[in-house]
C-alpha cells in the first residue's frame, strides 16, 4: 500500500509498510496513477502512450526505472506481513499509569473531559496510602519492565502536592531494590505552581504539560475559575518562571482549540513569544452539539489551518529561528518499532488509570464508566477480562485501521474516543481520523521541506 | 536519482525483530494528554 499526495509544492509518497518516504516528481508521480502494486520490469505500452501525452518517453522510462527499483528495493508498494504480529504483546506486564491524585479542580473549563475536575463522581483527593499501593501495585505487574511510568493527573494535581511528593519519595526508596526505574510527569492548570513546586517538578518529573489555550482572549473565554474569571494572567508567570529554571528537561506547553479559534496558529505563536518553545494544540474532544466542538463541517477549515502552522514552521526553521509544535514531530528515521506501533496507547493493557479511592481503569477517559471498572488498587486483583479485551485493541483487529495508509503513525486512533462516539473501542472516530491523517501529510511535508 | 528522492531508509519490517520490548513511554494518542502520535517516541534500544 502506498499514499501518494500533493502539497506545498511537494509530491510525496509514503510506502506504508516499509515506512519509507520520497518526494517525487510529476512524470514518476502520474506514473503511479497508472500502475498498481505489482510492478513489471518496464512500463507497459498502453500505459507509455497514455503518458507521451503530457511526457517525453525518455523521462518517463527512467522515472519508472527509478520507480521498479525502490520497488525492488521494498521501498515502495512492500508487502503487509504484520498482522501475524498482532497478538504479539497481549497480555502485556503493565508498565504505565495515570495516577488521578484529586478529583477536583480550581478551574472550571468548559470543554473538560472530567466534568469539571471530579469525573462526575464527587470531589475527591488521593490518600497516600492509595498512591503507596498503587506504586506496589506497578512494581508487581510490570514483570521484567524496567522503565515505569506514572503520570499525575487529574482534575489538578497541585490540589495534592503534599501527597504527589510522598508518593515520589516512596518510589524513589524503593526503585533500586526492585531494578526499576521511575519516571514520573504531571499535567497542571498552572494556578497553584509556586517556588517550592516548580522545584520538586523539576527536579523529579520527566516532563511536565502546562495548560494554556494561547491568546488570552481565547484562553480565558473557556478556562475559567469557579467564579467565571480567566486564568491568563495567574498562570503565564508561573510557566515562565518553571521553564527558566527547568534546563534541558522537557516540558509542554499544551493547549485546545476550539471552534472558537479555528485560526489557532496565531495561538502557537502568541506562546511563542511568551518565551515557550515546545508547544502543542489539540482539537477538543466534545459532544458535537455543544456550539464550540469541531464538526465536520470545520474540518476544511481545520485542515486550511494546520497547513498555515506548517509553513510557518518551516519559514522559521529556515531562518534558524524554531520551535516544536508536537503534532508535526515525526521520527522518519528511528521510531518506535513495528510491534508498538500495532496498537498505540495500550490502554488497558501496559496502561491504566487509578482513581483517588484506588479504582482502576483502562484509562484516565475511561474514569467513571464503571462498565470499565477493572478493580481496585488497595487489593489488587484486577479483572483480566476487560485486560483481555484492550489487549486485542490493534491496528489489524479494527476494521477501518487494516487498510488505513495511516496506520503505523497512528496506531488505530483513541480507544475511548472511539467508545465515546462509535461505542466501540475498535471503530475509529471519523473526524479524528480526518485530523490525524492531515496532520501527517503535513508534519511528513515539514520534514520534506526542512531537510 | 533523477525523479526521486527519498527521504529515510528505513524498514520497518526489520525493526520487528528487536522490538516490543515495551521499555518506551506509553503513547496515548488523544486530545486530553500531550502525545498523540506514536511516530514522535523515541524508540529506548
Ligand atoms: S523501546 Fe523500541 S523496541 Fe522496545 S517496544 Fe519501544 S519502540 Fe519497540
Ligand atoms: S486514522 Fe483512523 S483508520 Fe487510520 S489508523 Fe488512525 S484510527 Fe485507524
Ligand atoms: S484510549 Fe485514548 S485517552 Fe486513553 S490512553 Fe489511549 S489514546 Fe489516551
Amino acid at each position: 500500500m502506498i499514499h501518494k499526495y500533493k502539497l506545498n509544492g511537494y509530491n510525496i509518497v509514503l510506502d506504508v509498510n516499509s515506512g519509507a518516504v520520497h518526494v517525487i516528481d510529476d512524470v514518476a508521480y502520474d506514473i503511479l496513477d497508472l500502475v498498481d502494486e505489482s510492478l513489471g520490469e518496464t512500463i507497459s505500452q498502453n500505459k507509455l502512450v497514455k503518458l507521451k501525452e503530457k511526457y517525453e518517453e525518455d523521462d518517463i522510462n527512467t522515472a519508472y526505472n527509478e520507480l521498479y527499483s525502490l520497488y525492488k528495493d521494498e521501498q515502495l508498494f512492500s508487502s503487509d506481513n504484520y498482522e501475524e504480529y498482532a497478538k504479539m504483546m497481549t497480555n502485556a506486564p503493565i508498565k504505565s499509569m495515570c495516577l488521578n491524585v484529586a478529583h477536583d479542580c480550581n478551574l472550571r473549563c468548559e470543554y473538560c473531559f472530567a466534568a469539571k475536575g471530579d469525573f462526575g463522581t464527587g470531589r475527591e483527593l488521593m490518600s497516600l496510602d492509595t498512591g503507596k499501593n498503587a506504586i506496589d501495585f506497578l512494581i508487581q505487574n510490570s514483570g521484567t519492565r524496567h522503565n515505569l511510568e506514572l503520570d499525575f493527573f487529574g482534575g489538578e494535581p497541585l490540589m495534592n502536592f503534599d501527597v504527589v511528593k510522598e508518593i515520589v519519595k516512596y518510589a524513589r526508596s524503593i526503585e533500586k531494590q526492585y531494578n526499576k526505574n521511575f519516571r514520573f510527569t504531571i499535567t497542571t492548570n498552572g494556578l497553584l505552581l509556586d517556588d517550592d513546586k516548580i522545584n520538586f517538578i523539576n527536579e523529579e518529573m520527566s516532563n511536565v504539560v502546562l495548560s494554556l489555550d494561547g491568546r488570552k482572549e481565547i484562553n480565558d473565554k473557556l478556562r475559567v475559575t469557579p467564579n467565571g474569571k480567566g486564568c491568563y494572567n495567574a498562570i503565564v508567570e508561573n510557566y515562565k518562571k518553571l521553564i527558566s529554571k527547568r534546563g534541558n528537561k522537557d516540558y509542554y506547553v499544551r493547549g485546545t482549540f476550539t471552534k472558537h479559534n479555528l485560526d489557532f496558529t496565531k495561538d502557537i505563536l502568541h506562546m511563542y513569544e511568551l518565551g515557550f518553545k515546545q508547544l502543542s494544540i489539540e482539537p477538543v474532544v466534545s459532544d458535537p452539539n455543544l456550539e464550540y466542538s469541531i464538526r465536520e463541517e470545520d474540518l476544511e477549515r481545520v485542515f486550511q489551518e494546520y497547513e498555515t502552522l506548517a509553513n510557518e514552521i518551516i519559514s522559521r526553521k529556515k531562518k534558524g529561528d524554531c520551535f516544536n509544535f508536537f503534532h508535526f514531530m515525526i521520527d522518519l528515521d528511528q521510531g518506535p518499532c513495528a510491534i508498538k506501533r500495532l496498537r498505540g496507547c495500550s490502554c488497558g493493557n501496559e496502561y491504566v488509570a487509578v482513581t483517588p479511592n484506588g479504582d482502576i481503569f483502562p484509562c484516565h477517559q475511561f474514569v467513571g464508566n464503571s462498565n470499565f471498572k477493572m478493580g481496585n488498587i488497595n487489593n489488587s486483583n484486577i479483572d483480566h477480562k476487560i485486560k483481555k479485551t484492550f489487549s486485542n485493541a490493534n491496528i489489524y483487529s479494527k476494521e477501518s485501521c487494516k487498510n488505513c495508509w495511516a496506520k503505523f503513525f497512528c496506531s488505530g486512533g483513541c480507544n475511548a474516543n472511539n467508545f465515546q462516539f462509535e461505542g466501540n473501542i475498535l471503530k475509529p472516530h471519523r473526524i479524528a481520523c480526518e485530523l490525524e491523517k492531515k496532520r501527517l501529510e503535513c508534519a511528513i511535508m515539514v520534514k520534506a521541506a526542512t531537510l | 536519482m533523477k525523479h526521486i528522492k527519498t527521504l529515510n531508509k528505513v524498514n520497518l519490517k526489520k525493526s520487528i525483530i528487536k522490538g516490543g520490548c515495551g521499555e518506551c513511554q506509553a503513547s496515548c494518542q488523544s486530545a486530553c494528554k500531550t502525545s498523540c502520535t506514536v511516530a514522535n517516541q523515541k524508540c529506548e534500544k
